[in-house]
């Protein structure tokens, strides 16, 4: 593993662990409290398992008023919390520290409320992104921010992850699709922002929970907004000759006036490895291939379905085929879904990366890619939502090779430090957490991290909910870190990642 | 600041104690001056919505109008950014030439302030974040910042954001400056999220004083898969002639039925896509049982125009709230406020738009009790000259009004910008 700079380990902590146990043990049911090697050990990663950590000890508490009174006494003792949700996370937000309670939100797993009236579900933050899918489902409705790992991430998670997914040009990320929160801060003081209304009043403080990684506060409860399904949902998969007519074409869509729902890009490395792996029937003499997927009336998406075959057809594309049925859409998406565990197959480990650009920069990035995979003797495959700027390269390596482990590290860092230099960002969902914590002065200067970390101190003052996640442990932005990696020993090797 | 020290003082500076930066570094200099002599200071634009929230007692005031312009219009990125004093209406034509709209569609509060358009600034409006008609479908002003530079209470130049949809790169300050009625920061960039434009727009209305058939429709059309981008509520109440006059005027469409209470919603997108929509409506709200009309386009886009204008209470000399409630509790307030009130419903069921005569400031608690009770929030976006400030204009409770003092505190530690035009002590 890499080696990691942690928050400096608070001795006095670890000096009373007995006290703190037998304290722990009075706040919840004691079963709910694990201190024993054997116990937490499943708890010492998140999705992002390079880095491993033992908790103090995992606390798993059954109501807010439990998290409340957990909270309070960490406060009180100075005892830093690490909260985690379903730990799907790819960033290491989640990742433990050896003088930290780790507070696991998994006996929060129940839908309070469906209310179709108000269009919302009223839900614990342990339950999954697609159990409330699941719920509402019956009666066409859906939530729509759709993370690859849905089967399993939690909806708390997702609010403090902000999670996206492949729709989100359309129909947002997280903070768009939920009206209500329900937390507890450091200090105990439970809180609800927001409710069954639109908006809020005053300062949009889910917006900036949103997105926050668990550093302000532990989310206990989400009234999530639900939309009704589209009436025809259809898939066109193209192919191109180069990067350039490909990126080309899926520019001109979006200046075309159309939104789809999502568009997918993938390159040669990726339709070759997918296509292999999941015998999608993708066209491999392609070197790159379009997902383009339209919902609305019946007659709306034909049109729309024209006009992009249109634009591609300008665009010289070498092969269009249009979903027929919805068996058919789902195959177009079965070798994309496919992409990560596809890359898996072909190297012993491989590196997600997440970075967003502008959509008019796709063929610069990738050429630009290309010539570091050259530059660094490394094959990548790259996958694009680029129906929101958000590129996905993935990098394989063989970690067991020390040299090429750190050569990932660069190459990735350099693949991010493009993508603020095109105009993107260092992560679009993914999250910062502790794997591109350094990498934050690439896009913010000394100003800009201090007003964060002033906002992050006005409400955790002591500095004990999650530290040393997000922002660079060793500050001024001159001090330029490095970049983590990922490697092998997948922690949720079944879910989908794309 | 004495005539000697406005003559040293660097940026330029009027008789009213106005400072005219001109750009980002000069809000910074100025900005780190006050608060070096922690003078409380009004940030304005062009004023145009400076009647909204509380009176600020200020020393010195920060006109940030020369702060204006489009720096970078990518249409195909679908995104604009503009200085954050850029006029909304020159926003909205230079989006026009590529059929492009911001999507909240922002509300024109000049009509209830002046009868007249006055859209202000964007910077103002993102200060508001009050969205119009087409919230319950896209999101509200909050949902279409991307990212920001401004000045913070101390002075220092700060980011946040950027110019791409999906970014989860440290915490969404975007947001929180959104509805923070410049309170926190000093916007100096904006980058805003848009849209294309749908082509054309119809409208059904339907005519109807059955207030539970009202709500009932309401729901029908928020759990509609026909996309339908408006509802409103108009009706037919007080009984007042003067307020009946003017509602016929502004109302005046060749094929609306003025008189009487209706229902409108607006169904945007290609003929042939709204033909089939409202044929899915006609089934779904059993529209052929009912009184209803339809408006076309030309008619379907101005009326719009005047619902987002506010036009129904244009000039108003009273008080104006602005509630937003579940849906689902529509029966309860219409019940409350029966025929007593000149009212109407936006966003569907969740935005009542309310007028209170003035002098009746124990008539707003009372409304702003039950809107409480309903799990909603109440704004007093316009007061009366009479209005005696017993009520508080915005709703808050005290754990969140302790972290916003904490927030404010991290922006802006020693109440520089706008104190007290939110809250107090804020």
């Amino acid at each position: 593993m890499s080696e990691l700079v942690l928050p400096k380990v608070n001795k006095k902590t670890l000096d009373k662990k007995e006290y703190i146990f037998k304290a722990l043990a009075k706040l919840t049911k004691p079963e709910n409290v694990l201190s024993h090697a054997d116990e937490i050990k499943p708890y010492e990663t998140d999705a992002l398992a390079a880095y491993k950590q033992t908790p103090l000890a995992v606390i798993m508490p059954e109501n807010t008023q439990e998290v409340s009174s957990i909270l309070k006494f960490c406060y009180e003792e100075n005892i830093k919390v690490v909260p985690r949700g379903a730990g799907t996370g790819l960033s290491g937000g989640a990742l433990p520290l050896n003088d930290a309670v780790l507070l696991s939100l998994g006996k929060f797993n129940k839908i309070l409320e469906i209310d179709f009236e108000n269009k919302c579900v009223v839900t614990q933050p342990g339950v999954t992104n697609l159990g409330l899918t699941h719920a509402v489902q019956h009666k066409g409705f859906y939530y729509a921010p759709d993370p690859s790992s849905q089967l399993a991430c939690s909806i708390g998670g997702n609010v403090a992850e902000n999670s996206g997914g492949v729709h989100s040009l359309k129909y947002g990320t997280t903070t768009n699709n939920i009206l209500g929160i329900e937390m507890v801060m450091m200090d105990g003081t439970i809180c609800r922002i927001g409710g069954k209304t639109l908006d809020q009043e005053g300062y949009d403080l889910m917006g900036l929970i949103c997105g926050s990684e668990g550093l302000l506060g532990v989310i206990t409860e989400v009234t999530a907004k639900i939309l009704k399904k589209p009436q025809v949902v259809k898939a066109a998969l193209i192919g191109f000759p180069t990067i350039e007519e490909g990126g080309n074409a899926a520019t001109e869509i979006i200046s075309h006036g159309i939104v789809p729902a999502g568009m997918e890009i993938m390159d040669k490395a990726l339709i070759e490895a997918t296509d292999n792996f999941s015998k999608a029937g993708y066209p491999r003499d392609a070197e790159l291939l379009l997902i383009v997927e339209l919902d609305g009336t019946e007659s709306e998406v034909n049109e729309l379905l024209k006009q992009v075959s249109n634009i591609c057809k300008k665009n010289n594309c070498s092969s269009l085929k249009l979903s027929k049925n919805e068996k058919e859409r789902l195959s177009f998406w079965a070798g994309r879904k496919a992409a990560f565990p596809a890359c898996g197959a072909m190297a012993p480990d491989y590196y997600c990366m997440d970075g967003s650009i502008p959509r008019g920069k796709l063929a610069e990035a990738l050429l630009e890619i290309k010539a570091l995979s050259k530059k660094y003797n490394l094959p990548v495959a790259n996958c694009f939502h680029a129906g929101d700027g958000n590129l996905h390269p993935l990098i394989m390596y063989d970690g067991g090779d020390k040299e090429q482990l750190r050569k990932t590290e660069e190459f990735g860092a350099e693949i991010l430090k493009a993508c603020v230099r095109l105009g993107g960002v260092i992560t679009g969902e993914h999250g910062v957490g502790v794997e591109k914590r350094e990498l934050m002065c690439e896009m913010f200067n000394d100003n800009d991290i201090q007003q964060q970390l002033d906002i992050k101190s006005s409400l955790d003052e002591k500095n004990l909910l999650n530290p040393g996640k997000v922002y660079p442990i060793l500050r001024k932005c001159a001090e330029e870190g490095r970049v983590h990696v990922h490697r092998g020993e997948e922690k949720f090797p079944d879910l989908p990642r794309f | 600041m004495s005539t000697e020290e406005k003559r040293n003082s660097q940026i330029f500076q009027d008789s009213n104690n106005i400072y005219y930066p001109e750009d980002e570094a000069q809000v910074s200099n100025v900005v780190k001056e006050l608060y070096k002599k922690n003078l409380p200071t009004e940030l304005i634009g062009t004023g145009s919505k400076s009647f909204i929230g509380n009176k600020i007692q200020s020393a010195k005031k920060l006109s940030l109008s020369k702060l204006s312009g489009v720096v970078e219009y990518l249409p195909e990125e679908l995104y604009i950014k503009v200085k954050a004093n850029t006029p909304l209406e020159l926003i909205e034509k230079e989006l026009e030439k590529n059929n492009q709209e911001l999507a909240f569609e922002p509300i024109d509060f000049g009509f209830i302030e002046t009868g007249k358009s006055n859209k202000g600034t964007i910077a103002g409006y993102l200060a508001c974040n009050f969205a119009g008609s087409r919230r319950f479908k896209v999101g509200s002003a909050r949902d279409h910042i991307l990212g920001f530079r401004g000045v913070n209470g101390k002075g220092d130049i700060i980011k946040s954001g950027g110019t791409v949809v999906k970014n989860v790169t440290g915490y969404d300050l975007s947001k929180l400056v959104t509805g923070s009625f410049g309170t926190l920061v000093a916007l100096t960039e904006v980058v805003l999220k848009v849209l294309p434009k749908k082509n054309l727009s119809n409208t059904i209305t339907i005519h109807t004083e059955d207030k539970k058939l009202v709500n009932e429709l309401f729901e029908k059309i928020s759990s509609s898969s026909s996309e339908i981008s408006g509802a409103v509520y108009i009706p037919d109440e007080p009984q007042d002639e003067n307020y009946k006059h003017n509602k016929e005027m502004v109302f005046k469409f060749n094929d609306l039925e003025s008189k009487g209470s209706f229902l409108a919603l607006r169904i945007e997108g290609d003929k042939v896509s709204i033909d089939e929509r409202i044929k899915a409506l006609t089934q779904e709200l059993e529209l052929n049982k009912l009184n209803i009309s339809i408006l076309d386009v030309y008619q379907s886009v101005p009326f719009w125009k005047k619902i987002n204008n506010l036009e129904l209470f244009a000039e108003t000399k009273n008080n104006l709230l602005r509630a937003v409630i579940p849906p689902s509790k529509g029966n309860e307030l219409m019940q409350k406020l029966g025929n007593k009130y000149k009212y109407y419903i936006d966003w569907c069921g969740s935005l009542y738009w309310i007028e209170v005569k003035s002098k009746k400031n124990m008539k707003i608690t009372e409304i702003k009790k039950s809107i409480k009770e309903l799990g909603g929030y109440l704004t007093i976006v316009k007061t009366s000259a009479d209005y005696d400030y017993e009520e508080t204009i915005f709703t808050v409770d005290d754990t969140r009004l302790l972290i916003s003092e904490k927030i404010k505190k991290s922006f802006d530690p020693k109440r520089v910008f706008n104190p007290g035009k939110m809250y107090r002590g804020i």
